[in-house]
């Protein structure tokens, strides 16, 4: 079944106040389901009770971090593992930055994985407040989570998502951004472990002049499923999303998919909008899917457009490096360094920036101690 | 001294095409020493780059028959990276785009692989920029990707940048001068010059015109015809084809 046979589009996709009794479960035929291998799921689509997963959380002295009863109406859940984990989960994870704050450090929840379990996180940053949250998914098991940022007007926020879990690993979430007034956020999805990761990130804008800035970097190795959904609501005048991801895959089934819906409403005047996804075969059976999707319902657009691209590392390129002496391994990383670089380098979190490149270099073989090149310029 | 020679026996080559597998070089001879310069002259279509790609190990070409040592070294039986480590250089007639890699994260991974140890990254840079102005190349292309956008002649001169940065022991050339307007023809020749005049490199270029050798005196200039060599001389071959064709070659043969 190719891209054309897809049933058409709900961009506006939206479960509010739906619970799963009237959610059905997903078939695989939906249009939001149809790239998803269900089966590998761990059982999520069909959840019906699930624990809470231990998160720790490492937050600067002017952030208040508390457990709530699960309140989060203005979440707008797009699937039925969004709705799972607000109904499923007994409590909510509150992260508060103070309006007018500026951390030095990043927010860090670590979640190492285990089980099956289903959480919520809602992050608030006040008006005019600087912070960097970051979400360190590891290990095992099979998550749900619904994790919401409300960036208040003014607000200046950079909301970095890593699956980074074992190979066993099922991790699914949405993430629905709130982008206030001339608010900045700026959310970075680096996908690199599990067996499966679904990533649905949801943007709406409560005021004119919001930006979003989406960056995604994923590396794909045989077997795993890596899946980024993203929509992009500019209900609002004058604000700008520019939507950016790139990955590299390798080895048989390797598969990633990469949705990319953007909505300009009426009201939206003034919009500037841009995505982008650029794939990188490296090998010969691993498949990405990219399909880019803009809808426009206001004659008053600034600027909008999008480009996707799946090329691939050929014999030829390979031949021209391995006759100058570079060996397999090291070919790959030159190629793949150079096709994320630009990308790895707008990762706000230097450690995180080094971490990444580090397990990609990892997953294209051992490093050839010859190679470790001194970087300072 | 290091005195290396890159002995070719026997060479029979085939490809695998859509219509089947087909013959393209049929029992090759060449042998070439360091300090020598070998020249091969042919038709369109006559082996030529098949036999370059076939001593660097293009995957494509199945040798079918025959041997290539280097100081008696088995090179057949190496990688295409094990090649180039052990002293073999090709400069493709038509170098690849590798979007993404930069020039000089390029050419300084390749010279680490074939030194065997990264250089010093401040005595890299000079020695880097030094080749490039040499070549007449403008430094901004050490930023761009390798090849991507470069014209036919940038492309050239990159290779023989290469080719001056990695000191080869053996290096073929096959067709470096043709798309090159004279004076780029002339920074060109004087890069494989300097090499050459090291003594340590063998070098065989492989050319349409005896244009190019008059740039670069060739000590041996062979006559390629289908997928063999048929004549051997010296520079007046190279004279005899510019003024008569191969007829006068092919045609003794037959
Ligand atoms: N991969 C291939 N598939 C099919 N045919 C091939 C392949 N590679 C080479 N050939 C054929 O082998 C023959 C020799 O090709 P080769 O490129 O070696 O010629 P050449 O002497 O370098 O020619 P030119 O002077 O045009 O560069 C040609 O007939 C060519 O079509
Ligand atoms: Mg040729």
């Amino acid at each position: 079944m190719g891209i054309m046979d897809a049933p058409p589009k709900d961009l506006t996709l939206d479960l509010s106040g739906r619970t799963l009794a009237d959610v059905p479960v997903p078939s695989g035929r939906e249009e939001e389901w149809r790239f998803t291998p269900l089966r590998r799921l761990g059982g999520l689509h069909t959840l019906e009770s699930a624990a809470s997963p231990a998160l720790t959380i490492d937050a600067p002295a002017s952030v208040t971090v508390t457990q709530a009863s699960v309140d989060a109406p203005d979440f707008r859940p797009t699937d039925r593992l969004a709705v799972a984990a607000l109904e499923l989960s007994s409590s909510m994870t509150l992260v508060r930055v103070p309006a007018d704050t500026s951390l030095a450090e990043p927010i860090v929840i670590a979640h190492r994985g285990d089980a099956v379990t289903a959480s919520v996180v809602r992050i608030e940053v006040g008006t005019h407040a600087r912070a960097t949250i970051v979400i360190d998914v590891t290990g095992s098991g099979s998550h749900t989570a619904a994790v919401q940022l409300v960036a208040a007007a003014g607000a200046d926020v950079s909301l970095l998502q890593v699956s980074d879990g074992d190979r066993d690993q099922v991790y699914a979430a949405q993430h629905a951004l709130r982008i206030g007034a001339d608010a900045v956020v700026r959310h970075i999805a680096v996908t690199l472990g599990g067996d499966v990761v679904r990533l649905v990130t949801s943007a709406q804008y409560d005021g004119e002049g919001g930006r979003l800035d989406a960056l995604g970097v994923f590396f794909t190795d045989a077997g795993q499923h890596h899946e980024h959904r993203l929509f992009v609501d500019h209900d609002a005048p004058h604000c700008t999303s520019d939507v950016q991801y790139k990955g590299a895959l390798q080895g048989e089934d390797a598969h990633a998919v990469w949705i990319g819906d953007v909505l300009i409403r009426a009201a939206a005047i003034g919009t500037r909008t841009y995505e982008m996804n650029r794939n990188l075969v490296l090998t010969e059976g691993a498949r990405a899917d990219s399909v880019p999707n803009l809808e426009i319902e206001t004659g008053d657009v600034a600027s909008a457009g999008h480009a996707s691209a799946t090329g691939r590392f050929d014999e030829e390129q390979l031949f021209y490096l391995l006759a100058r002496g570079i060996p397999l391994v090291e070919a790959k990383r030159l190629v793949v360094r150079g096709f994320i670089g630009d990308l790895v380098a707008r990762i706000p979190v230097a450690t995180l920036r080094d971490r990444c490149m580090a397990r990609v270099e990892q997953r294209l073989g051992d490093q050839d101690p010859r190679f470790a090149f001194e970087d300072a310029e | 001294m290091n005195m290396s020679t890159l002995e070719i026996r026997g060479l029979h080559v085939r490809v695998n095409t859509d219509q089947g597998p087909k013959d393209i070089l049929k029992g090759v001879d060449l042998t070439v020493r360091a300090g020598e310069t070998h020249a091969i002259m042919g038709h369109n279509g006559s082996g030529k780059s098949t036999l370059a790609y076939t001593i660097a190990g293009h995957p494509k070409y199945q040798v079918v028959e025959g041997s290539i040592t280097l100081d008696g070294v088995d090179v057949l039986s190496m990688s295409v990276d094990e090649r180039a480590r052990a002293g073999i250089f090709l400069a493709m007639q038509h170098p690849v785009e590798v979007p993404g890699v930069s020039v000089s994260n390029f050419l300084r991974t390749s010279v680490t692989a074939v030194r065997g140890e990264a250089p010093k990254l401040r005595d890299w840079l000079k020695e880097m920029r030094g080749a490039m102005a040499s070549l007449q190349i403008d430094p901004a292309f050490a930023d761009r990707n390798v090849n991507e956008g470069f014209s036919g002649g940038e492309r050239k001169r990159h290779e023989i940048l290469q080719l001056e940065l990695l000191k080869p022991s053996f290096a073929v050339l096959d067709e470096t001068d043709s798309g090159l307007d004279v004076d780029a023809l002339r920074i060109v020749s004087e890069g494989v010059n300097r090499v050459r005049a090291t003594g340590k490199t063998g070098v065989l270029l492989i050319t349409h015109t005896s244009r190019l050798l008059t740039h670069i005196p060739a000590d041996f200039v062979h006559v390629f015809s289908d997928g063999r060599i048929i004549h051997e001389g010296g520079m007046e071959v190279a004279r005899t084809i510019d003024a008569q064709g191969y007829e006068p070659f092919v045609g003794a043969r037959a």
